[in-house]
């Protein structure tokens, strides 16, 4: 920590207060803004102490390269963005508003090459009138093919801040919480409500923005409660908070949306706020809070509104309310000599405080006919030069405002009378009214209601039970009316909790001014027209003017949310705070209408934007998602396997020899299967126990084809079909016993099945008596497939195998390798198989033993991609890859397998008339003419090539590989019609203009006969 | 999120369901009997009620069975749970224009 006396480290920071303010001048941080090192204290944001140090010129806009300054002290801050820290620890668009000060900070401005003072893209806004609203839309449309140059050069030049190049180093985290109630929001309201639901003996949770509680307390140095410094009661409030056990009170924690059921999502800023080397080793540097409470407060304030004035946009000019906090909380004057501009009362409690602490404060200029109200009064009290009925019609300043116009504004304030006069400053504050902000009640689909006198939407009504929104966020802009909303809406929440809120003794008692009277003006006029001679800025952060709103009236939108989407207005990181109703005002009075028949653009999470790692939590690398692992695995591995991801299971995909690559490595697998044998862990194959005396009963319903006759130890095929006629699944399953069955499904369709077989007992037929076991996992599963798999088999397993005991589809119990075993004499491959099943924990060990005793054959363990050619070569579908959910069994050719004579799940959507369809797409084979080579699988497939496009698609590739056995290629394809085009030609466009023709033939390229099978 | 209160589990966040769609569509007896279009409004067709509706869940992350829920698609509020093959509660069936 650098330590400095308080003495030099006032003089070093020359805009700093001597007193007064929530900071710690006994300590002094150093921190630095692009090249320049500079000093602040504990307790200040980067805004305040860059203020402190006379800094305003922080970034050039997104658009037209201006120089911009600080304008607000909090979340709705568009212009201060900044990029902190280094890469790969750095991240962009950090609001210097709400970025607490420690020693070593680093921060660079945005967007301006190649300096902050002397910016080359500022040429843009000399280029200003060449680039309106819509710009983008308008110029990059045609050529569509040159997009792609275009927007090499448009990245290059938008955007703010940069990301990271590297992986984030940090760790985030992420938390789930329940309380009674969430109070969002620690200004008076927010922090009078938890007091009240607290003492009711509610579990409270109170979410508050900032790192101090207080709210705009901490920005009013007049403010009394009960008599007294009104932060005194906060402190009083916050101990007594923090003493109970049933409250939890999170800082830089904002709540950032509303979801159903209040659900809200809460993100917490934990280390930021530390110096690098100050960051407890085990913290996450951010949280995510998914809390569900009962009920829900939301104190959320209110925001002021900035004048839409010209050339509003210059560094120095602040929103009055933010002026009054840099003072007040921080001890800092945002300049010498100031201008307050305002329509309402509250202008004049910043010209006040400006006054008292010695800044000259050389005009109010008020919108207002007179200056009427309170503060008001105070102002032509304190002797302070009131310009009423008066409108700025214009700043000058090359990176700070040096003087504006000020003149006589017409009374219907569309005009003003003359030129003005001249008024020197290098502040000026601006003041248009107060927005509550209703955020989280709109995003909980709560509706607004317009309030003509203070020209805000307040909320209305809650969409949802237990809400409620309280303070300025209402509408009780006074601070009594605050503290005794906030204990009423307290005491409701714990009423509706079930608790008794004692009413308090006496009633707590503070100041209510209200803002009013006000005059609004949403666009404030200057003597020349809209757009010229300078911009009214509506959304600072995006570029966006008053003109560029009327052009897109012009040019034909209306609804408010395309003129957002047109302009983009209030898309900006600060999702328009500040700028949208001012931007509907100046759209409604185009229109003509009244301002809440224009509506308002929708309120979306988040409500300032959060960072990826606390959404990522610790969801991230190994941890991203579930692996799983056959009880195999390990020799795979240790064999060299590669593997591929099949859902979550992790599945061995080729084994290849040294210099062996995919192509090479399958060839062998797919050669040696047929010769001699194959072994392949089929564990993954979804395993289902079906038992129960309505067991075949259900299998009737659900497959295609029937069930009720097969015999105890005999396996079946089937086909499962979903209501609408199309293939879901497909698999074996055999009859374990008159009462049981043991199904298999697809590797990825295993949880799914499990669910559409439960889904139609439970809901459908709940008569039935059927019990499913999910026994996947209980099982490994290993496939032994070839000409010599017999032979293998019986060297380690007491069954006689021969075909007369043990014949093709029938399965038995036996010992394999002395472990207990169901071998099931199943084919995938088409070779003579058994799939042999073992307790999963004796998989590996049955595993070597058939490995170690199949070498003198030559055993060759072969991966998915081999399986695939293998059973390409048969013709056997697999689910996902010849079907896509629009496909019938009538498509592929299976009719053989659809029961005519009893219903099934599907059966009638198989006979709507457009199954018929001859120009259904059809599963056939493909044989290439040039039999070296092999189609691209998803390849389109036409009739004949043409000229013109588009050329008609009649299907497309589904499976394609080489085929060692057949010593050609092959594929399997839906083409429609395609059983019509048996022996005829299509053809397949590839990329750089080769069309491969293919001769259509049946989906069958090997033991056509299947003798091999049945060996 | 939806605050489903599963009848086996009790309250629970809706990312442990599924959703089952529109409840109380039984499957006709016999199928091979109804036109075309009578089939397809069977298997497709269903109410897009703005307001009160009736559906189906399943707790798929947990007890992993199915039950009915009476629901307002425009509050979300959860107004019944109750069992499959219950008749649905009497409620005021609120619609909105």
């Amino acid at each position: 920590m650098a330590q400095s006396a308080p003495a030099a480290a006032r003089s070093s920071q020359p805009f700093r207060l001597s007193e007064g303010g929530r900071i710690d001048r006994s300590r002094s941080l150093t921190f630095r803004f692009d090249d320049r090192e500079l000093t602040g204290h504990p307790g200040d944001t980067l805004a305040s102490a860059l203020l402190a140090n006379g800094v305003h010129l922080v970034g050039r806009s997104f658009k037209y390269h201006r120089p911009r300054g600080i304008v607000t002290a909090g979340a709705e801050e568009p212009n201060a963005l900044v990029q902190v820290g280094r890469d790969p620890r750095t991240e962009p668009n950090v609001r210097a508003t709400q970025l607490e000060l420690f020693d070593g900070l680093g921060v660079s401005s945005q967007n301006r090459w190649p300096s902050l003072e002397f910016d080359v893209g500022g040429v843009n806004n000399l280029l200003s009138r060449f680039l309106p609203a819509g710009f983008y839309y308008k110029t990059f449309m045609w050529p569509a093919a040159a997009w792609e140059t275009y927007e090499k050069a448009i990245r290059q030049a938008a955007g703010l801040g940069l990301a990271p190049s590297k992986p984030d180093p940090d760790h985030y985290d992420k938390t789930f919480a329940h309380c009674d109630l969430l109070v969002v929001g620690a200004g008076p309201a927010g922090l009078s409500a938890a007091l009240t639901a607290a003492r009711a003996g509610a579990r409270v949770v109170v979410a508050e923005q900032d790192f101090l509680l207080g709210g705009d307390l901490l920005s009013d140095r007049t403010a009394k409660i009960d008599g007294r410094p009104a932060l005194e009661w906060v402190a009083e409030a916050e101990a007594e908070l923090r003493a109970s056990d049933r409250v939890r009170i999170l800082t830089r924690t904002i709540c950032f949306a509303a979801y159903d059921h209040n659900f809200f999502a809460l993100h917490e800023r934990v280390t930021d706020h530390l110096a690098p080397a100050d960051r407890p080793e085990g913290l996450p540097r951010h949280r995510l809070w998914k809390l569900r409470t009962k009920q829900a407060i939301f104190a959320t304030g209110a925001i002021e509104r900035p004048l839409v004035f010209r050339d509003n946009d210059r560094p120095g000019i602040l929103l009055a309310s933010a002026a009054r906090s840099y003072l007040n909380r921080w001890g800092v004057r945002a300049g010498s000599e100031a201008v307050v501009f305002t329509g309402n009362d509250s202008g004049y409690a910043t010209a006040l405080d400006l006054k008292a602490v010695g800044v000259r404060v050389n005009a109010v200029v008020d919108l207002r006919a007179a200056a009427e109200g309170p503060l008001s009064e105070a102002a032509k009290a304190a002797g302070l030069r009131i310009l009423a009925g008066h409108a700025v019609t214009g700043t000058e300043g090359d990176k700070r405002i040096a003087r504006l116009r000020a003149a006589p504004l017409d009374a219907d304030g569309k005009g003003v009378r003359g030129s003005g006069q001249e008024i020197a400053c290098d502040l000026l504050v601006s003041s248009a009214g107060w927005s509550p902000t209703v955020h989280l009640h709109c995003q909980a689909k709560g509706s607004l209601a317009w309030d003509e006198a203070h020209a805000c939407y307040l909320p209305d009504r809650s969409m949802q039970k237990g809400q409620a929104v309280i303070g300025s966020a209402a509408g009780a802009f006074g601070l009594a009316s605050c503290l005794a909303g906030g204990e009423a809406a307290g005491r409701e929440a714990a009423g509706a909790l079930g608790l008794e809120a004692k009413a308090s003794r006496k009633k707590t008692q503070a100041e209510d001014r209200d803002f009013l009277p006000m005059r609004q003006l949403y666009c404030v006029p200057s003597d020349k027209p809209l757009g010229q001679g300078g911009k009214h800025f509506v959304d600072q952060q995006n570029d966006v003017t008053a003109a560029d709103l009327l052009l897109a009236l012009r040019e034909g939108y209306r609804s408010i949310e395309h003129v957002k989407r047109y302009t983009t207005t209030g898309m900006g990181t600060d999702q328009g705070k500040l700028g949208n109703l001012n931007a509907i005002g100046i759209v409604a009075e185009r229109l003509g209408l009244p301002l809440p028949e224009v509506g308002v653009t929708t309120y979306r999470a988040p409500y300032t934007p959060v960072s990826f790692g606390a959404f990522a939590g610790r969801d991230v690398d190994a941890l991203l998602d579930p692996v799983r692992t056959t009880p195999i695995h390990s020799w795979h591995e240790r064999n060299g396997a590669l593997f591929e991801d099949v859902g979550q299971w992790r599945r061995a995909w080729y084994y290849p020899k040294a210099g062996e690559d995919l192509h090479r490595a399958v060839a062998r697998e797919v050669a040696a299967t047929r010769e001699t044998v194959g072994i392949m862990d089929a564990t993954t194959l979804g395993k289902i126990e079906i038992v129960g005396p309505d067991a075949a009963e259900l299998l009737n319903r659900v497959y295609t084809n029937a069930w009720s006759k097969l015999e105890v130890g005999r396996c079946r095929y089937g086909l499962m079909l979903k209501e609408d006629g199309m293939v879901m699944d497909d698999g074996v399953t055999s009859r374990l016993a008159e009462d049981r069955f043991l199904m298999t499904t697809t590797t990825g369709n295993a949880a799914p099945v499990l669910a559409h077989l439960e889904e139609w007992l439970q809901t459908e037929w709940p008569d039935l008596e059927v019990f499913l076991t999910s026994v996947t996992e209980q099982f490994a599963t290993m496939t032994l497939s070839g000409p010599n798999a017999r032979k293998l088999l019986a060297e380690l397993c007491d069954l006689d195998l021969s075909t007369e005991a043990f014949p093709h589809m029938s399965w038995q119990e036996g010992s394999v390798a002395g472990v207990p075993a169901r071998i099931f004499r199943i084919s995938f491959t088409g070779e003579l198989s058994y799939e042999i099943n073992v307790p999963a924990g004796h998989g590996l060990s049955v595993w070597q033993a058939l490995y170690r005793h199949g070498e003198k054959y030559g055993i060759t363990p072969y991966g998915t991609e081999a399986m695939h050619v293998l059973r390409a070569e048969k013709g056997f579908i697999i689910v996902g890859q010849e079907t896509d959910g629009s496909v019938t069994p009538l498509d592929l050719g299976m009719d053989w397998i659809v029961s005519k004579k009893k219903d099934f799940i599907g059966r009638r959507s198989l006979s709507r008339s457009d199954m018929a369809d001859s120009g259904r797409k059809q599963l056939v084979g493909l044989l290439t003419q040039d039999p070296k080579v092999v189609l691209p699988e998803g390849g389109a497939l036409v009739e004949a090539m043409r000229d013109a496009t588009p050329v008609p698609m009649i299907g497309h590739v589904t499976s394609s590989y080489w085929s060692p056995n057949c010593e050609r290629s092959i594929a399997l394809a839906l083409v429609k019609g395609g059983r019509a085009r048996l022996g005829k030609t299509v053809l397949c466009p590839l990329e750089g203009g080769k069309t491969v023709p293919c001769t259509v033939v049946e989906p069958l390229f090997f033991d056509k006969e299947g003798d091999r099978l049945r060996a | 999120m939806l605050l489903i209160d599963c009848p086996h589990c009790g309250p629970r966040a809706e990312l442990e369901f599924s959703y089952g769609h529109e409840a109380h569509i039984e499957r006709p007896k016999a199928p091979e009997a109804l036109s075309d279009a009578e089939w397809a409004d069977y298997l497709f067709l269903r109410d897009n009620t703005k307001g009160v509706i009736l559906e189906r869940w399943v707790h798929s992350h947990g007890c992993r069975r199915w039950f009915n829920v009476a629901r307002d698609t425009v509050t979300y509020e959860i107004l019944a749970v109750y069992p499959m093959g219950a008749e649905p509660p009497a409620l005021e069936r609120k619609t909105y224009v």
